[in-house]
C-alpha cells in the first residue's frame, strides 16, 4: 500500500516536472539548428505556450545577451553567467544548477541576428508588460519606449486596456503617441500630444518630422512641440540643478552648523573642525567594519556614536588645550591647526593613509524617478532631510532648553554668568562638544558621498569657513541661507566655468562680498558690534 | 660706502639677537662654501653640495619667515597665505629657468617649453612673454606678489576685515590659487609644475660654483631683507605698525590710516616672499602647485611661532629648527613628523607664547634676578 | 541748506570764540530698534569747555562715536566748523582735521613707551611715506618732554605703558591729546581713577586748554562738573533734556526728575 502510494507521487512528480520542462525542453531543440527562420518560429512558438514559464523568461534574457550554449556532447541548453579566460562557468537552462566550469571548446553558442533579436525584444517587452509585478511592467513600458517600432503597437492597445497603474500608463501613453505620429492616421494630433511627453525618444520621433515631412503644417506643429519639449526639459535640467545646490548646500550646512556653534557663539576658531567630521566618517567605516550584517543599519547606529565620538574628543580639546586660549582667536587657530594634524596622523597610523570604502545601505541607493528628465538620487534627498532635522533640531537646543539658555548666557557675558551661579567651564565644554558633535554627524553624511580618508576633513573647511564668514558670524539663520547659496551658486557656475574654477570664483566672491558687508549676511549690529 | 655701513650699524644698534644670529649664519656659509669648493671630496672635513642646497633652501624659508614675521610680529596680520606670494616669486623665476632650457627639452621644441608641446599648444601664451629676460623676470619675480598683495590688501584692508577672518581670507586665496594653478590650461604646467632646469644666466645650476653662489646670495637676500624690515620697524611708521597692531581703532583716532599701513608693510613681505621663492626654486629645481597649499602657509606659522613672533631673528631661527627637524624626521621617522609637527603648534602657542627668543629671555631675566637677589 | 564738503580745511571757517566749530542736526542711531541718539542736536562753540552728563545709556559715548566717524547715523548731520561735512569722512580724516577725543577706558599702546605714546599722538603729517623717513626735530622733542613734564610721567618715558597705573595711563591719554593739538577735544570720564589733587590738575588743564580749543567733557563726577563747568548739556534718551548754566541745571526740574530721581 505504502509504495503504491509513493510510486504515485513520484509519479506525479515526473509527470509534473515532464509538462513543465521536458516538454519545454523538446519544443526548444530546434534551436540547435543554425536556420534564423526556425529559430524565429520557434520562439513564436514557446513564447505563446509557455508565456507562465519562468524559463521563457531566463531563455529570452540570454539569447539576447548571447549568453546562451549548448554543450557539444548532449546537446543541452545552457546559460552562461561567467567568464574566466577561456573556461565557462554555465547553469543549465532546465534545472538552474551551476554546472562545472568547463572550457569554451565544449560549448557552442545559439547565434541570432538582428531580426531575431527585435522579436525577442518584443516577445520579452510582452511577457513583462503584463507581468504582476508593477515594476516589471514599468522597465518593461520604458525599455519598449527605447525601440519603438509599429509591430509593438497591438501589444500597447492591449496594455492600455487593462493598465492601472498610473506611470506604467503614462509610458504606455507615450509609446503609443509616438506610434501614432510615426506611423498613424491623425499625425496632427499625435504631433501635439507628443509636445507633453519629455523622453529623448518623443524628441527624435519630432525631429524626424520636423527634418523628413513635406506638410507644411505638420513641420510647423513638430517645431512647437520640440519647443515645448525643450522648455520642460530646460525646466527640469534648472529644477536638478537646484536640486544638487541644495544637496551641496545641504552638506556645507551640516559642515558649518557646528562652526557655527565653536566659531560663532564661541568665538573660538576651531582648524580641526574637519578633522572631527573625518572622525564621524570613520565611525560608520568602524561600524560596518565591525557589524558586517548590520550594513542595512549602519548609518543610523553611526549618527549617534559619531555624535559621542567627536563630541567628547572635542570635549577633551577643549579642556586640555582651547580652554587655555580664550580671547586669543590667533593662538586657537594655530593650536587646533595642530590638532588636526595629529588627528589625521593618527587616523593614518589606526587605520591607513588610504581611503577606505564605506557602503551604502539598500535604502539609499538608488534614484525617486519624477520622470524621465528628472531623478533625485535617494543618498542626497536624505542627507539635505537630515541636514534641516539638525539645523532644527540645534535651533531647539539653543533657543527652547535651559542648556541653550546657559550657552547664551555665557557667551554673551560670561563673568555675569558665572556671578549667577553657571558653571561656565562646564558650559564651554559643553557647547565645544555639541559643536564638534554635529561635525562627526556631518561626516556620517559624507561618508555616503565622498571618499573616507585622513584628508576628508581638509577638503571640507576652508568652505565652512566660507559659508559662517558669508552668513554672518553668530546668526544661525545666516549659516543656513549661506550654505544653500554658496552650495548653488556654486552648482550653477559649474557647468558653464567647471568645477575648479566654480570654486575659485566662489572664493573671489565671498573676498568682494566682504568688501561690501564685512560681518557677513547677517551681521550683529550694535555698539560692541566691531569689537 | 662708509655711511652705509654706519647706517646699517645704526639700525642694527641694539639688535643683539638679530646680530648674533645673521653673524652665526654668515660664518655657516662662509664655512660650507669653503669645505664644498676647496676642500677635496674625500677628506672629511667635505661638506657635500646636498648639504649646500639644503642650507641654501633654510635660507630662503628663513626670508620667508622674516617676511610672515614682518606682517604677523608687527601689523598683527596673521597671514594664513604667505606662500602665495613665495610661490609665485618662484613660478616668476621657473618660467625664466625653463626659458634658458631652449631647445634641451625632451621634444626638442627651441619655442615652446615640454609640458606646452605635450598640451599640443602652438604658440607661448601671453603672459610668458619676456620671461626669456633676466631682468623681466626679476622684475616681475617682485612685482607680481607685490600686485597680489596690493589688490587683495587693498580690498580686505579697505572693508576692515581683521583678525580671524582675514586670516581665514588669506587662506582661501592661497587655496583658490592653488586650485587654479593645479589646472594643466591654465599655462603653468599643472600638476607636475616646472622643473628639469638646465642653467641660470648661462651658468650650469649642477656645477657646485653655481650652487655656492645661490647660496651666497640667499645669505645676502635674508641679510637685505633683514635690514630693510628692521629698518622699517625702527622708523615712525614701524612703531604706528605696533600700535596698530595692539590698538587698531586707537591708531586711527590719532589720524592715521591704518589701510595704508597695512597695505605697505602687506606688499613689502609679499615682495621678499616673492625673493624668498625665486631663491628657493634654482636650488630645489621644482616650483608646483603644493607650494601653494593652505598646509605649507600655515606650517610656516609655526616657523615663526616657534622662533617668537616680532623679532625678526626669532622668525629665522624658527625656520631653521621647524625646517631641518622636518628634513631629519621626514627621512628618518616620517610616521612621528606630522605627530611632532602638530605637537609643537599645541605646545608652542599653549607654553611658549613668545617662542624660543622669549623663552631664552626668560631665562635669563630669572638669572639676572636670582643674582640681583643674591647680591642684595 | 548748507553746501557741505567733506575732508576742506578752508570750510572750518575763522576760528574765533564764538564761532560755531560744531554741529549736531537731527541725529538718529539705532541698534536693533533701540535709539541711542533720538534726533539729538546739539552745538559746539569755539574756546567754550562743554560739559556733558546722562545717565547711563542716555548716548554719551555713541555721541562721541558719531562725531569720531566709529559710528554712522541712521539720520542727521554732523558739521564741523562752518561746513566740513564729517558723515562724509573716516575716522583718520577726521581726526587729521582737528578732532581728538579721550576714551572712556583709557586705551594707550601698551607696547611702547609712554614717549612713543606721546610721539605717536603729535600733530603733523600721518602718511606712511613720510613716517617711514621722519625724524624727529628738537623742537618736536622739546613739545613732548614739556607735555611728559606735565602729565607727570617724566620719570616713566622709556618704561612700556602697560606697567603704568590705571590713573597714569589716563593721564598718558590725556597727554596724547595735547600732542595732538586738536581744534575740539572729546574728553570721555577723565577723572576716573584719580586722586583728588589729580582731579584738580585735570579740571585747571581742561580750563587751559579752552583758552584756545574747544572742549567737550563726559563725566559722572559731579563735583568735578561743578568745578570747571560754565555750560552743562543733560542728555537722556537719546536727545538734550537741557541746557545752560550749572546753576539753572540743578534748579531744572524736569533734570532733578529724570537724573537726580526725585
Amino acid at each position: 500500500m505504502k509504495t503504491i502510494f509513493i510510486k504515485i507521487i513520484l509519479l506525479n512528480l515526473l509527470l509534473i516536472t515532464s509538462v513543465f520542462s521536458g516538454k519545454f525542453e523538446n519544443d526548444i531543440k530546434p534551436l540547435l539548428k543554425n536556420s534564423f527562420k526556425t529559430k524565429e518560429v520557434v520562439i513564436n512558438q514557446v513564447s505563446q505556450k509557455y508565456s507562465e514559464n519562468d524559463k521563457l523568461q531566463t531563455l529570452l534574457q540570454a539569447l539576447m545577451k548571447g549568453d546562451l550554449f549548448y554543450t557539444k556532447q548532449d546537446k543541452t541548453f545552457v546559460v552562461l553567467y561567467k567568464k574566466e579566460g577561456k573556461i565557462y562557468y554555465t547553469k543549465s537552462l532546465e534545472t538552474q544548477k551551476q554546472l562545472e566550469p568547463m572550457n569554451k571548446k565544449m560549448f557552442k553558442k545559439v547565434k541570432t541576428n538582428n531580426r531575431l533579436r527585435s522579436t525577442i525584444r518584443e516577445k520579452l517587452a510582452e511577457l513583462n508588460l503584463f507581468s504582476k509585478d508593477r515594476d516589471i511592467r514599468y522597465n518593461s513600458a520604458k525599455n519598449m519606449l527605447k525601440h519603438v517600432s509599429q509591430n509593438s503597437s497591438v501589444l500597447v492597445q492591449k496594455a492600455l486596456k487593462i493598465e492601472k497603474d498610473s506611470k506604467v500608463l503614462s509610458v504606455l501613453n507615450e509609446i503609443n503617441t509616438i506610434i501614432n505620429v510615426k506611423f498613424g492616421t491623425d499625425k496632427q494630433e499625435a504631433i501635439v500630444k507628443l509636445g507633453d511627453y519629455l523622453s529623448p525618444q518623443s524628441l527624435q520621433a519630432l525631429k524626424e518630422i520636423y527634418a523628413s515631412s513635406e506638410d507644411k503644417e505638420l513641420k510647423e506643429l513638430a517645431r512647437l512641440s520640440i519647443a515645448s519639449i525643450n522648455r520642460s526639459k530646460d525646466f527640469y535640467a534648472f529644477v536638478e540643478k537646484a536640486f544638487f545646490g541644495l544637496s551641496l548646500g545641504s552638506i556645507l550646512l551640516l559642515a558649518a552648523i557646528g562652526l557655527a556653534i565653536t566659531f560663532g557663539v564661541m568665538k573660538v576658531i576651531n582648524m580641526a573642525h574637519g578633522e572631527m567630521m573625518m572622525l564621524g566618517a570613520y565611525t560608520v567605516y568602524a561600524l560596518q567594519k565591525s557589524m558586517p550584517n548590520l550594513i542595512e543599519y549602519s548609518v543610523i547606529i553611526a549618527i549617534p556614536v559619531a555624535f559621542l565620538v567627536s563630541g567628547i574628543i572635542g570635549i577633551i580639546i577643549e579642556r586640555l588645550v582651547i580652554r587655555h586660549l580664550y580671547g586669543r582667536p590667533l593662538e586657537t587657530l594655530l593650536a587646533t591647526f595642530g590638532i588636526s594634524l595629529i588627528l589625521q596622523q593618527m587616523v593614518r597610523s589606526i587605520f591607513s593613509p588610504l581611503n577606505q570604502e564605506v557602503k551604502t545601505p539598500q535604502w539609499m541607493s538608488g534614484a525617486l524617478e519624477i520622470n524621465s528628465a528628472l531623478s533625485l538620487t535617494y543618498n542626497r534627498l536624505y542627507i539635505i532631510i537630515f541636514a534641516l532635522l539638525v539645523f532644527a533640531g540645534i535651533l531647539l537646543v539653543l533657543n527652547k532648553t535651559s542648556l541653550g539658555l546657559k550657552v547664551r548666557a555665557v557667551t554673551q557675558n560670561r563673568k555675569m554668568a558665572q556671578a549667577m551661579g553657571i558653571k561656565t567651564g562646564l558650559i564651554d565644554a559643553l557647547t565645544f562638544g555639541i559643536g564638534s558633535g554635529i561635525a562627526g554627524i556631518a561626516g556620517v553624511a559624507l561618508s555616503q558621498l565622498t571618499n573616507v580618508g585622513p584628508n576628508l576633513g581638509q577638503a571640507y573647511i576652508v568652505d565652512s569657513f566660507m559659508v559662517v564668514v558669508f552668513g554672518g558670524v553668530g546668526n544661525l539663520w545666516g549659516t543656513l541661507i549661506g550654505a544653500i547659496t554658496l552650495g548653488e551658486i556654486n552648482k550653477f557656475i559649474e557647468p558653464v566655468a567647471g568645477a575648479v574654477l566654480a570654486k575659485v570664483i566662489i572664493l573671489v566672491f565671498i573676498i568682494l562680498f566682504i568688501q561690501k558687508r564685512p560681518r557677513g549676511l547677517f551681521a550683529q549690529k550694535g555698539r560692541d558690534a566691531e569689537d | 660706502m662708509k655711511t652705509n655701513i654706519s647706517l646699517v650699524q645704526q639700525i642694527l644698534q641694539k639688535d643683539k639677537g638679530g646680530k648674533i644670529v645673521l653673524l652665526m649664519l654668515f660664518f655657516v656659509v662662509v664655512f660650507v662654501a669653503i669645505s664644498n669648493l676647496l676642500i677635496p671630496k674625500d677628506s672629511f672635513f667635505y661638506i657635500s653640495t646636498y648639504t649646500v642646497t639644503l642650507l641654501g633652501k633654510y635660507l630662503a624659508f628663513a626670508l620667508l619667515a622674516l617676511a610672515l614675521d614682518l606682517v604677523w610680529g608687527f601689523i598683527g596680520i596673521l597671514s594664513l597665505g604667505h606662500g602665495a606670494f613665495f610661490a609665485l616669486g618662484g613660478y616668476s623665476m621657473g618660467m625664466y629657468l625653463m626659458r634658458q632650457i631652449g631647445d634641451r627639452g625632451v621634444y626638442g621644441n627651441a619655442e615652446l617649453p615640454d609640458f606646452m608641446v605635450f598640451m599640443n599648444l602652438k604658440e607661448l601664451p601671453w603672459f610668458w612673454c619676456g620671461f626669456d629676460n633676466f631682468f623681466f623676470a626679476a622684475f616681475m619675480i617682485a612685482f607680481v606678489p607685490a600686485l597680489l598683495a596690493f589688490i587683495f590688501g587693498w580690498l580686505a584692508f579697505r572693508s576692515r576685515v581683521t583678525g580671524v577672518y582675514l586670516s581665514i581670507i588669506t587662506q582661501a586665496l592661497t587655496y583658490a590659487l592653488m586650485l587654479a594653478f593645479f589646472r594643466n590650461d591654465m599655462g603653468f604646467g599643472g600638476n607636475n609644475g616646472l622643473t628639469d632646469f638646465k642653467d641660470i644666466l648661462g651658468f650650469d645650476l649642477q656645477s657646485d660654483g653655481t650652487r655656492i653662489s645661490l647660496l651666497v646670495l640667499s645669505f645676502l637676500a635674508l641679510l637685505g631683507g633683514y635690514i630693510v624690515s628692521k629698518y622699517i620697524i625702527n622708523s615712525r611708521l614701524g612703531r604706528v605698525c605696533i600700535a596698530i597692531r595692539d590698538t587698531e581703532s586707537r591708531v586711527r583716532f590719532l589720524g592715521y590710516k591704518v589701510e595704508q599701513y597695512k597695505l605697505f608693510i602687506f606688499v613689502v613681505s609679499a615682495i621678499l616672499a616673492g625673493i624668498a621663492g625665486a631663491l628657493y626654486v634654482p636650488q630645489v629645481g621644482i616650483i608646483n602647485p603644493s607650494v601653494f597649499s593652505p598646509m605649507f602657509s600655515i606650517e610656516l606659522v609655526i616657523w615663526v611661532a616657534i622662533g617668537g613672533r616680532g623679532t625678526l631673528y626669532g622668525a629665522i631661527i624658527g625656520a631653521f629648527i621647524v625646517n631641518y627637524a622636518s628634513t631629519y624626521f621626514t627621512s628618518a621617522l616620517p610616521e612621528v613628523w606630522l605627530y611632532a609637527l602638530g605637537g609643537l603648534f599645541v605646545i608652542v602657542t599653549l607654553f611658549l607664547p613668545k617662542g624660543a627668543v622669549g623663552f631664552i629671555k626668560k631665562l635669563n631675566l630669572k638669572k639676572y634676578t636670582e643674582v640681583s637677589n643674591a647680591s642684595s | 541748506m548748507l553746501l557741505l564738503e567733506h575732508d576742506n580745511t578752508d570750510n572750518i571757517g575763522e576760528l574765533k570764540k564764538g564761532n560755531r566749530i560744531l554741529y549736531l542736526d537731527d541725529v538718529t542711531v539705532s541698534f536693533d530698534g533701540f535709539k541711542a541718539l533720538n534726533s539729538l542736536s546739539l552745538t559746539i562753540e569755539y574756546e567754550e569747555l562743554r560739559c556733558i552728563i546722562g545717565a547711563n545709556g542716555a548716548g554719551k559715548s555713541t555721541m562721541m562715536d558719531v562725531i569720531t566717524g566709529k559710528t554712522r547715523p541712521d539720520t542727521g548731520n554732523v558739521v564741523f566748523g562752518q561746513a566740513v561735512d564729517l558723515l562724509k569722512m573716516d575716522e583718520p580724516a577726521i581726526a587729521q582735521i582737528g578732532i581728538g577725543r579721550k576714551f572712556q577706558k583709557p586705551t594707550v599702546f601698551e607696547g611702547h613707551s609712554v614717549f612713543e605714546n606721546l610721539e605717536l599722538a603729535m600733530k603733523g603729517d600721518k602718511r606712511f611715506f613720510k613716517t617711514l623717513f621722519a625724524c624727529m626735530s628738537g623742537e618736536q622733542r622739546d613739545k613732548i618732554e614739556e607735555a611728559m613734564v606735565l602729565i607727570g610721567l617724566k620719570d616713566f618715558y622709556k618704561k612700556e605703558a602697560s606697567i603704568l597705573s590705571h590713573g597714569q595711563k589716563q593721564w598718558l591719554e590725556i597727554g596724547m591729546l595735547l600732542m595732538q593739538d586738536p581744534k575740539v577735544l572729546l574728553v570721555d570720564e577723565p577723572v576716573a581713577g584719580m586722586t583728588p589733587g589729580e582731579v584738580e590738575k585735570t579740571g585747571q588743564i581742561l580750563t587751559d586748554l579752552s583758552k584756545n580749543h574747544s572742549v567737550v567733557v563726559v563725566e559722572h563726577d559731579m563735583e568735578f562738573i561743578r568745578s570747571i563747568a560754565k555750560k552743562v548739556t543733560v542728555l537722556h534718551e537719546g536727545s538734550v533734556l537741557a541746557e545752560g548754566s550749572i546753576k539753572n541745571i540743578q534748579e531744572n526740574e524736569k533734570v532733578r526728575k529724570v537724573y537726580l530721581g526725585e
